[in-house]
């Protein structure tokens, strides 16, 4: 081997050797091939050198430790490789294996994150210490992804944390530690508050600790909370398993069982054999499509949107600093709280001022949870709220650079309360709606700067959703739009940047999904079986319980708009199956969702009770039956084929910005990658790819209607072998 | 060649009652014995070297149980050492499995006479005791929809619109049936009283029942599986595979399923020749038996598929048949499968079941075969069909003949 060894070789005069972990052609270490190689040159070197090694310390120098796995080579790897990827998770574990039978102390200095990949080097040591320093977070977040950790985390975090703790607190949630928190789980040993005393700690640790051998390799030693074979953990066992189900709600969520299954079974063998296991159950991980799709979304369509991907190029970064929220009702206030904590100081105006104090009260709220749960402090709370200033009066926008209202959803209702301040504010201010239906063009059309007008789409509650739709309307300006990609950075939300259109993206797609629903309520099929075929696609709320939430007579109003502006267009209008549900539960029923007091469910004390059996009565027929897979498909392909529409007519300017905004805008399946990582990895009966699905559309169309039929742009890839985007 | 397959006799022990039941220091391998005793002593003219094969059904075949105890039980029976042993296990139908393996190998002419039965010490070796990859295995639980019975049983009584009153009317009518029928001595000429090996009597009764139960006094019960079922995720399962069940009724109680007891049942089985040859008379014959699966997340629905396939090998319909006895494991059970096939409640369990005086699991199966062919002697009736629910998802079926 002529390449150069990524791991630096450093011994001091005490005989101990500092490993550091530095691959030239990376910003940060990840587990590749160089990695691999030069890992494996190393420890046969300690090896044959051992007799003048007292102790070994690992360490990088990078600011991270270690990133992890190499996901642009994970994510390429095709099914007929599980022999090569197999084989490879072997010769990882099998050198860090040797690394911690040398029979020399081993000491991970963790000076940065150590994540997956990063953690198992770590774990693989006699002694973490780590540096809590900005940026430090150690986690195996590999379940995120649709992957497990194959380079001995399962096997390692389950013999040192048990087989529950270290699913639950480490394995199956993904979750990352800050290195305090890392020791209370057990995850490190040792804290300090600086790199430079990594080393120190580290060399003191090894001299004191010349026998060091790993836990489970001591004689005698038991895994906490027990094995399989002891009575009380095989009293819970079986319902481990049935826990995933229900939390998964049936979602083909492969990892979670992946992860389970190796870390049980790791415990029934040896540390090699459990190894073994692992390896098995990463490979099928990794040459499955689940993990490709979640890898892509969460992984390389996050970077790019994070990086900026959908923000015009040219525009120097801008701050903003004074924010005007117009209307202080449940989204103005929840976007008055997110603008606070960002530092921004927020003026909060509505009608009155008791409204406007009632939408101060909900940051209050909230902080003091935050406060209760030991989030927050007092004093950052009081300061947080010293931020949001409260008022009636338009002249206390003077200096906004930027405002968003949050008013009824009405365009002369908008415009006037832009024609109140647009002239108090900055010349050059931001001005914003977050509507969600309402087209931004003609909302622009009411201010004297329709350039700087822009649609900002918050998700309600706004303090959790994490994702901002930023909607261009036909005039808005690529400046104005950089500053509100900016925005969304500076409050911590994730953007997506899309053209106008009625519903925007996010709203006009989800009413497909929740269309096909409800359509199928009229069909006469088992509402039961709707809700387990939608959360069994994978959405996170069953799509009845949601229309419930959105309340019947929001889509009945959003569709009335939309027919009468399509048929002034000139356009055909068709009629859709969930039309007549919806005005039936309306005006029949006086079912208008949940809101009201009751929808497609019941609802007592304020928590839904069940099912309406009205549903039972006027709909459903028995003996109805379609195929369960054609339920959970129906929603997905509405979905999907809406998109497409949606990106033909150019209201989606980016595959990325549909993915994302797809699973954390309106909880399109994560396991699917997102809304078009959807037709790109189909895989059903019908095929892979683009054509499977185009395949499957038109069975659908035949069997479920013409809405099913794919457009022309998403046949001529199939045709070609092409994916989207 | 074939040739008929007769039982020429069966006796079973009386059922103890858990960790302070009578039975509770007696050894499973010590109730066998006693059983073989009986057979040897009510059958003078068996001469013990002619039983080619012992066949005995357990579920949970480990500890006291493990270790082929069909084997064991012959050693330690003192029966010829010529006489094999072997240990099956079809979860709750295994005793039956094991009288329709007996009655097989008679039927084929490999072998002319065959113990068959089974045993549990339920107090002793617990259920489950013996693990197995359908329930312990992540892997396999997860991909199999592994549920608890109770919760398949109380999912085939939501399925059915079967009502907390409607599962306890039916526990209470097996109580009494059990009642009368013990009152009466139906159960006489089965039950063998156990005895220590000084001969003091342990139990000459069944211990489990509880004939002054009302629908009322069984009301007041908390159901069994809600609790498994909410925290242990099993009725979540249950429902992503019934997706249109809305949510499972919990209305299964210790009450209204089978008790959980200690016993053992044999049954003699063989050719017509050897009967002749030994002086042995024959009190039925084995005319058919079927075995089929179900659905294991539901899993206790297998008696009614296997039933059909028995009445169609044996070219009858149900009205042909006098009695059926299919064991108690859940009220929901016997419900659905008396809906099923349209049997009259004067045709069913007629003297009780599993409900009122336990269900010895390895046991059962052997045990109810006995009780039958009693009652169809003390009707002087022609037919009746044998069945039981079978965990993962089975049923086992044998259709008797008296003779």
């Amino acid at each position: 081997m002529s390449e150069q060894n990524i791991i630096r070789w450093e011994q001091d005069a005490d005989g101990i050797v500092v490993l550091t972990l530095d691959d030239p052609t990376q910003s940060a270490n990840t587990m590749n091939a160089a990695y691999l190689r030069s890992m494996g040159e190393t420890v046969a070197r300690l090896v044959k050198e051992k007799e003048s090694i007292k102790g070994v310390v690992i360490t990088s120098a990078k600011k991270s430790f270690f990133a992890g796995g190499d996901l642009k080579d994970l994510i390429k790897v095709r099914k007929d490789e599980a022999t090569r990827i197999f084989e490879w998770g072997q010769q990882l574990k099998g050198q860090l294996r040797t690394l911690e039978t040398l029979g020399r102390p081993v000491v991970a200095a963790i000076n940065g994150a150590a994540l997956g990949g990063g953690l198992e080097i770590a774990l693989a040591t006699h002694h973490r210490i780590v540096a809590d320093v900005k940026g430090a977070v150690l986690g195996l977040p590999e379940v995120t992804l649709g992957l497990l950790p194959g380079g001995g985390g399962v096997v390692r975090i389950t013999r040192m944390l048990g087989i529950a703790d270290g699913l639950m607190k480490v394995l199956l949630t993904g979750q990352q530690y800050r290195p305090k928190e890392a020791k209370e789980v057990g995850l490190v040993h040792e804290v300090v508050d600086s790199v430079e005393a990594l080393l120190p700690a580290a060399k003191a640790w090894v001299k004191a600790n010349p026998t060091a051998v790993q836990p489970w390799d001591v004689k005698g030693y038991k895994i906490p909370g027990g094995t399989p074979a002891s009575p009380s953990l095989a009293a819970n066992l079986p319902a481990f398993p049935a826990n995933l189900r229900k939390q998964l709600k049936g979602a083909n969520m492969p990892a979670p069982r992946a992860i389970m299954a190796a870390a049980v079974e790791g415990t029934q063998v040896d540390v090699d054999t459990a190894f073994t296991i692992e390896s098995r159950y990463f490979t099928e991980l990794v040459t499955g499509q689940v993990a490709k799709n979640m890898t892509q979304a969460f992984f390389f369509d996050m970077q790019h949107i994070k990086a900026g991907g959908s923000r015009p190029k040219g525009f120097p970064p801008q701050t903003t600093k004074k924010v005007g929220v117009l209307g202080a009702g449940m989204m103005g206030a929840g976007i008055a709280y997110v603008c606070a904590k960002a530092g921004i100081d927020v003026v909060l105006k509505d009608v009155s001022l008791e409204a406007a104090e009632r939408g101060k009260a909900y940051s209050a709220k909230l902080l003091e949870k935050a406060v209760s749960k030991g989030k927050s402090t007092p004093e950052k709370a009081q300061a947080l709220l010293g931020k949001i200033k409260t008022t009636t009066s338009a002249a206390d926008l003077a200096g906004c650079d930027l405002v968003i209202e949050a008013v009824f959803e009405s365009v002369a209702v908008k415009h006037q309360v832009f024609q109140e301040i647009e002239d108090v504010v900055l010349p050059d201010a931001v001005l914003a709606s977050n509507t969600s239906t309402l087209p931004i063009t003609s909302l622009a059309a009411g201010v004297k700067r329709p350039a700087d007008f822009i649609g900002l789409h918050f998700f309600s509650p706004v303090d959790k959703m994490p994702l901002l739709e930023i909607i261009a309307g036909k005039q808005t300006r690529d400046a104005t739009l950089a500053k509100a990609v900016d925005l969304a950075q500076q409050i911590g939300k994730t953007p997506i940047v899309v053209n106008d259109s009625r519903g925007f993206f996010t709203s006009r797609v989800i009413a497909t999904f929740l269309n096909e629903a409800i359509a199928m309520v009229g069909e006469g099929l088992a509402p039961a079986s709707i809700e387990q075929a939608g959360m069994q696609a994978g959405y996170p709320a069953a799509p009845l319980s949601l229309m419930d939430e959105l309340t019947l007579t929001l889509p009945r109003k959003i569709r009335e708009e939309t027919k009468a502006a399509t048929l002034a267009a000139g356009k055909p209008w068709a009629e859709h199956g969930a039309d007549a549900v919806i005005d039936a539960l309306v005006d029949t029923h006086g079912r208008k969702g949940r809101s009201t007091g009751g929808g497609f469910y019941d609802y007592a004390d304020g928590k839904r009770t069940g099912l309406w059996t009205g549903l039972q009565k006027h709909f459903t027929k028995a003996g109805t039956g379609i195929p369960f897979e054609d339920m959970k498909d129906r929603m997905l392909f509405a979905e999907a084929l809406e998109t497409v529409k949606c990106l033909d007519e150019g209201v989606l300017r980016s595959v990325q910005d549909a993915n994302i905004g797809s699973i954390l805008g309106i909880g399109f399946p994560a396991w699917t990658g997102g809304v078009v990582q959807f037709i790109n990895g189909y895989e059903g009966p019908t095929g892979a790819g683009p054509r499977g699905f185009v395949t499957r559309a038109r069975q659908l169309a035949e069997r479920y209607g013409k809405h099913f039929s794919p457009p022309d742009s998403v046949v001529q890839k199939a045709e070609k072998g092409e994916l989207i985007g | 060649m074939s040739q008929e397959a007769f039982v020429y006799d069966a006796v079973r022990t009386p059922r103890g009652k858990g960790k302070k039941g009578a039975l509770h220091g007696i050894k499973p391998v010590s109730l066998l014995v006693g059983l073989v005793d009986a057979i040897k002593r009510r059958n003078p003219t068996l001469d013990p070297k002619r039983i080619d094969d012992m066949i005995l059904g357990v579920v949970s075949p480990v500890g006291d149980q493990g270790a082929d105890i069909a084997r064991t039980a012959v050693l330690a029976a003192g029966l010829p050492v010529t006489t094999g042993g072997v240990q099956v296990n079809r979860f709750c139908a295994s005793g039956l499995t094991a009288v329709n393996m007996a009655a097989m190998q008679v039927r084929s002419g490999f072998e002319e006479l065959v113990l068959a039965g089974g045993v549990e010490s339920m107090s002793r070796v617990p259920m489950g005791a013996d693990g197995g990859a359908w329930a312990m295995d992540p892997a396999t639980n997860y991909d199999t929809y592994f549920v608890p019975q109770g919760v398949s049983a109380d999912l085939i009584a939501t399925m059915e619109g079967f009502t907390r009153e409607d599962v306890d009317s039916y526990a209470v009518r097996s109580q009494q049936r059990a009642a009368k029928a013990w009152a009466e001595g139906y159960f006489k000429r089965s039950v063998v009283p156990v005895l220590d090996p000084s001969g003091v009597l342990v139990l000459d009764r069944d211990e489990h029942m509880r004939p002054e139960s009302t629908v009322a006094s069984l009301g007041s019960l908390n159901a069994s599986f809600a609790m498994v079922g909410e925290a242990g995720g099993f009725d979540a399962v249950a429902l992503q595979r019934y997706h249109h069940v809305e949510r499972i009724n919990h209305v299964h109680t210790p009450a209204n399923s089978s008790g959980i007891v200690d016993g053992a049942a044999m049954v003699l089985i063989g050719s017509e020749r050897i009967g002749k040859e030994l002086g042995l008379t024959p009190r039925a014959r084995i005319v058919a038996a079927a075995t089929s699966g179900s659905d294991p997340t539901i899993m206790l629905t297998g008696p009614t598929p296997a039933t059909r396939k028995l009445l169609a090998l044996a070219g009858l319909t149900a009205k042909d048949i006098d009695l059926f006895e299919l064991n108690e494991a859940f009220a929901s059970v016997v419900l659905k499968y008396q809906r099923d096939l349209e049997i009259p409640g004067e045709r069913l369990n007629v003297n009780g079941g599993a409900i009122a005086m336990g269900h010895p699991l390895g046991a059962t199966g052997a045990m109810i075969l006995g009780t039958v062919v009693d009652e169809l002697e003390r009707r002087k009736a022609r037919r009746a069909v044998v069945t039981l629910c079978v965990g993962g998802g089975m049923g086992v079926a044998t259709l008797v003949e008296r003779i």
